[in-house]
Parts: C-alpha cells; structure tokens; sequence
C-alpha cells in the first residue's frame, strides 16, 4: 500500500491533514480513513503544506468543520473542495 | 509489549528515581551566583538558577515554596544543598525536603558573604556527592515510575500520531500501577467537556471542569485580546498546520489514551496523594512551566511528544521528545528520542510506535541520557500567579 497524501481522523470530518512534502494543486491526492481504515482520494485545488488542512468537500462561509469528529471552529470564507484550510479561511468559535 | 521493570535508585522514603542529582539550589534570584559557584567547585552537582524568591507572598509564596521544594523531594534528587539570602525561608525550604529523609543543609549568605558561604557549602557539597555516587541502581517494577506528558510546538502530526503514542503508553502502563500526569488548563480549552467525561468519578470530573472555569475567569477573560495574543495557537502551531484551539484541545488530549480515566486534580506542583493513577495538574501550557511543575510533584520521567519541535529539557527529570513530523525528524533529528513518523505513512501502527516509546521510557529510566540532556537542555522555569510586593 502505497503512503498517503492526508490523513482523516473520523468518518465525519470535514476536513483531512496533509502529511508529506509539497502537495500541489491539482494532484490526485491518496487518504487514509483511519477511523475506518479506508483508503479515498481527493484532487487537491491548492498546493497545501505538509501539516495543514485539505477541504473534504465543498464548504460554506459559516460551516462549523468537522476534525477528530468534533467541532474545531467556522469557516469565515467559502471553501471548494480540495482546497487548502488553514487561518485565512477559518476561526475558532472560543476566542 | 517490552519488559516494564527498570533500574532506579529507591531513597529514603521509598520512591525511585532514574537518575541521582545532588542539587545546588537557590532560594532566590540573589542565591544564583553562590550556587553556581559551589556547583563549578565540586564537579557533578547541579546548580538550578531562576528568577524568583523575593517579596512573593500569599499563594504566590506558597507555590513558589512548594516548588522549590518539590524539586529537591523528586527522587531524582539524591541529596541537596540550600542557598538562600537569609536563613528564615532558607529553613522552610531545607525543612520541606528534609521530610524524605534525603541528606539536606541549609546555607544563608547574610552575615557570611557569598565566598564563605560558598566554602563551606562546597565542603558539605562535596561530602553529599561522594555518598550519592556509592548509591547502586535496583530492579523496580514500572508501578514505581512516575511518568508526566506535556506536547509542545504540536502542530497536526502531534494529533494524529505523536501524542496518540503517548496516550497509547498510558494505557498500557496504567493497568500495571504507573502514576501519571497531564496538565496544561488553557489547551484543554475546546475539548475540555469531552476531557471532563475521562474522569474517574463525579468528583474528579467537576473539580476538573472547576479548575478549567477558574483559569477562564481568573486568567484569560481579564487579559484576553480577540486571538490570545497569538499564544494559542503559537505561531510555530500554527506554521504546523494548526488553525484553532479547539484543533489544538482534541489533539493534546489524545495524550492521555482511550481508556485511562484521571483520579484526581492536583494544584500546580502539588504531589499525588490519591495512589497509582492519572492525574491532571493545573498548569499553564508553556513547556518549561508545565514540566518544572510536575518535575516538583515527583514526577521522574516526562514525555513529550512535538510536531514542529520544540527543544526543552528540565534539569532533574529526563524530558523524551518523540515527533511523527517527517520533516522535523530529518531537520531537527538532534533533539529527537522517539521517531513515530512511520505512523503517518502507514508503516508503523500506533500500537507499535506505542511499544516503541515505552521501550525508550525503560532505557532513558535505566540511565540512557535523552536528546534534551546531551544538548545542556535544563530550563527551571517557576510559576509566577501575580506580581511580587
């Protein structure tokens, strides 16, 4: 099996982690479901840095995303996706 | 999993510890230099510098007292030598670590001046070392380790694999009687109702969601500005991928397992009383606070899983560093102990970086120095709730 691209925490994430080096946009992207150990693929829209967030489907401005099966904050722009999810694009709900 | 037992010196009052300081430490800022001094004298012991000591008061001067002498109660701590400015809270110092039974003395620089209280506490320094090293290592079962946790400069690799490992050598090793502690109060924040349901009793669980209430209402709703000044996430958290601190809550608390339920809440640097089990401690959540904290409760072991790579050590408990950032590794592989990165490429299961890790917490107990202790990586830093009079 070949080393994923990103890697998802439960089934009912919104979004997935990168984790090699320098993923760009419009790659065809390997996942790995570790909830379910399933294997899934994307097609990236940007180029996302290792560590950082790939969108696992279209998401609205105002969209509560969905990691570790938990709400982790709102998106503050649209999202399509594929797209890279990071600070410019997302806020915590705490502070 | 790997053979739990490990070779530790057991003190006077039945602890173990893995590694045999003897300690040159300061009241105060004042007591620095002479304790230095001493500790460049008589070569193998440990001067412990910082900032703080004088015109504390109140609960202040309370944890600054109980850390200090946590520090020279953790049985990594063979024998210790007190150097304070004047001799009153030099004696609660010497007093408080007294209690173990552990060789102890006093030194106060008033009425002496630092070149002869730097003599004589070298003499007794010199003394204290020669009986530390005829001390012989014994074969302890793993339910005399005392292991704290503390992640830093995490990014998402921590959530997904470093700190999953961690949390994977809890629940192992909790069964077999370890005492355990997680701390860091304002990263739990986002997670903390979902931390609050891994609490033993009813009991544990509120006083757990009192102390997480109390550091909102007490510490970030008078200071907080819109991002927490960019503290939470740091910079280097969210370089790593992090975006929020909500992200960053469900991920530090993969360290403490699946199953491990905590026993009870401790007060910054207060010991455990409750026997075998984990415990969470109020801290902050800056690395050098948190570990010099649960260093001072009598924690003997830290491990610290990181994502971008956060470089601490602590000067009296060995500080392992573990990462699953591939990049990290190869960029900072120096400060590395544990490489869990396999886990991320499919290579290595949790259960096998989990084996890993509690094979490397055996060794470091055995003796085996960490990446943080070849680097002279020995941050003391003390916990301060307000300012000094």
């Amino acid at each position: 099996m070949s080393a994923p691209h990103y890697l998802v925490h439960n089934t009912t994430d919104t979004v997935g982690v990168v984790v090699v080096e320098g993923l760009e946009a419009g790659q065809e992207a390997i996942g790995w479901l570790m909830e379910t150990d399933e294997t899934i693929r994307h097609t990236t829209k940007d180029a996302i840095p290792i560590g950082h967030k790939i969108a696992l489907g279209d998401i609205a401005d105002g969209d509560t995303i969905i990691k570790y099966g938990h709400d982790i904050g709102r998106a503050v722009a649209a999202i399509g996706e594929g797209g890279h999810v990071h600070v410019h694009n997302m806020k915590t709900k705490r502070w | 999993m790997a053979d739990t037992s490990f070779w530790g010196y057991r003190r006077e009052n039945g602890r173990v510890g893995v590694r045999n300081h003897v300690v040159i430490l300061p009241l105060d800022d004042l007591s620095n230099a002479a304790c230095e001094a001493v500790a460049n004298n008589i070569k193998g012991t440990l001067a412990i510098p910082h900032a703080y000591g004088r015109l504390q008061f109140g609960e202040d001067l309370d944890l600054h007292f109980r850390t200090l002498i946590g520090t020279g109660s953790n049985p990594n701590v063979a024998a210790v030598i007190v150097i304070g400015i004047e001799p009153a809270w030099t004696k609660v110092v010497t007093d408080g670590i007294a209690k173990t039974g552990k060789p102890v003395e006093g030194f106060a620089i008033e009425q002496h001046g630092d070149i002869n209280t730097i003599s004589r506490a070298s003499y007794k320094a010199k003394d204290f070392l020669h009986a530390a090293s005829e001390i012989r290592r014994e074969e302890c079962p793993i339910s005399d380790l005392w292991v704290s946790v503390k992640c830093g400069e995490s990014d998402t690799t921590s959530g997904l694999a470093s700190n999953p490992t961690v949390g994977n050598v809890i629940d192992k090793i909790d069964p077999l009687g370890a005492t355990t502690c997680f701390g860091e109060t304002s990263e739990i924040t986002g997670a903390e109702e979902v931390c609050a349901t891994r609490g033993a009793t009813p009991e544990a669980s509120k006083k757990f969601l009192a102390t997480w209430q109390a550091y909102m209402d007490d510490v970030i709703e008078p200071h907080k500005t819109s991002d927490l000044s960019d503290s939470q996430p740091t910079k280097g958290n969210i370089e790593g991928g992090l975006t929020t601190i909500e992200e960053k809550a469900f991920g530090n608390v993969e360290k403490i397992g699946k199953n491990t339920k905590f026993i009870d809440v401790l007060e910054p640097a207060e010991e455990p009383s409750k026997g075998p089990g984990l415990y969470f401690m109020d801290t902050s959540s800056a690395a050098a606070e948190c570990v010099t904290l649960q260093a001072a409760a009598g924690f003997a072991v830290h491990l610290f899983p990181t994502g971008q790579g956060n470089v601490i050590g602590n000067p009296i408990e060995p500080v392992i560093k573990l990462s699953a950032n591939p990049r990290t590794v190869r960029t900072m592989h120096e400060h590395i102990d544990v490489d869990v990165s396999g886990i991320l490429r499919r290579e290595m299961t949790l259960d096998q970086a989990g084996d890993a890790l509690l094979d490397m917490t055996i060794r470091t107990a055995n003796g085996r120095l960490t990446a943080a202790e070849t680097l002279g990586h020995r941050e003391f830093v003390l916990t301060k709730l307000y300012r000094s009079a």
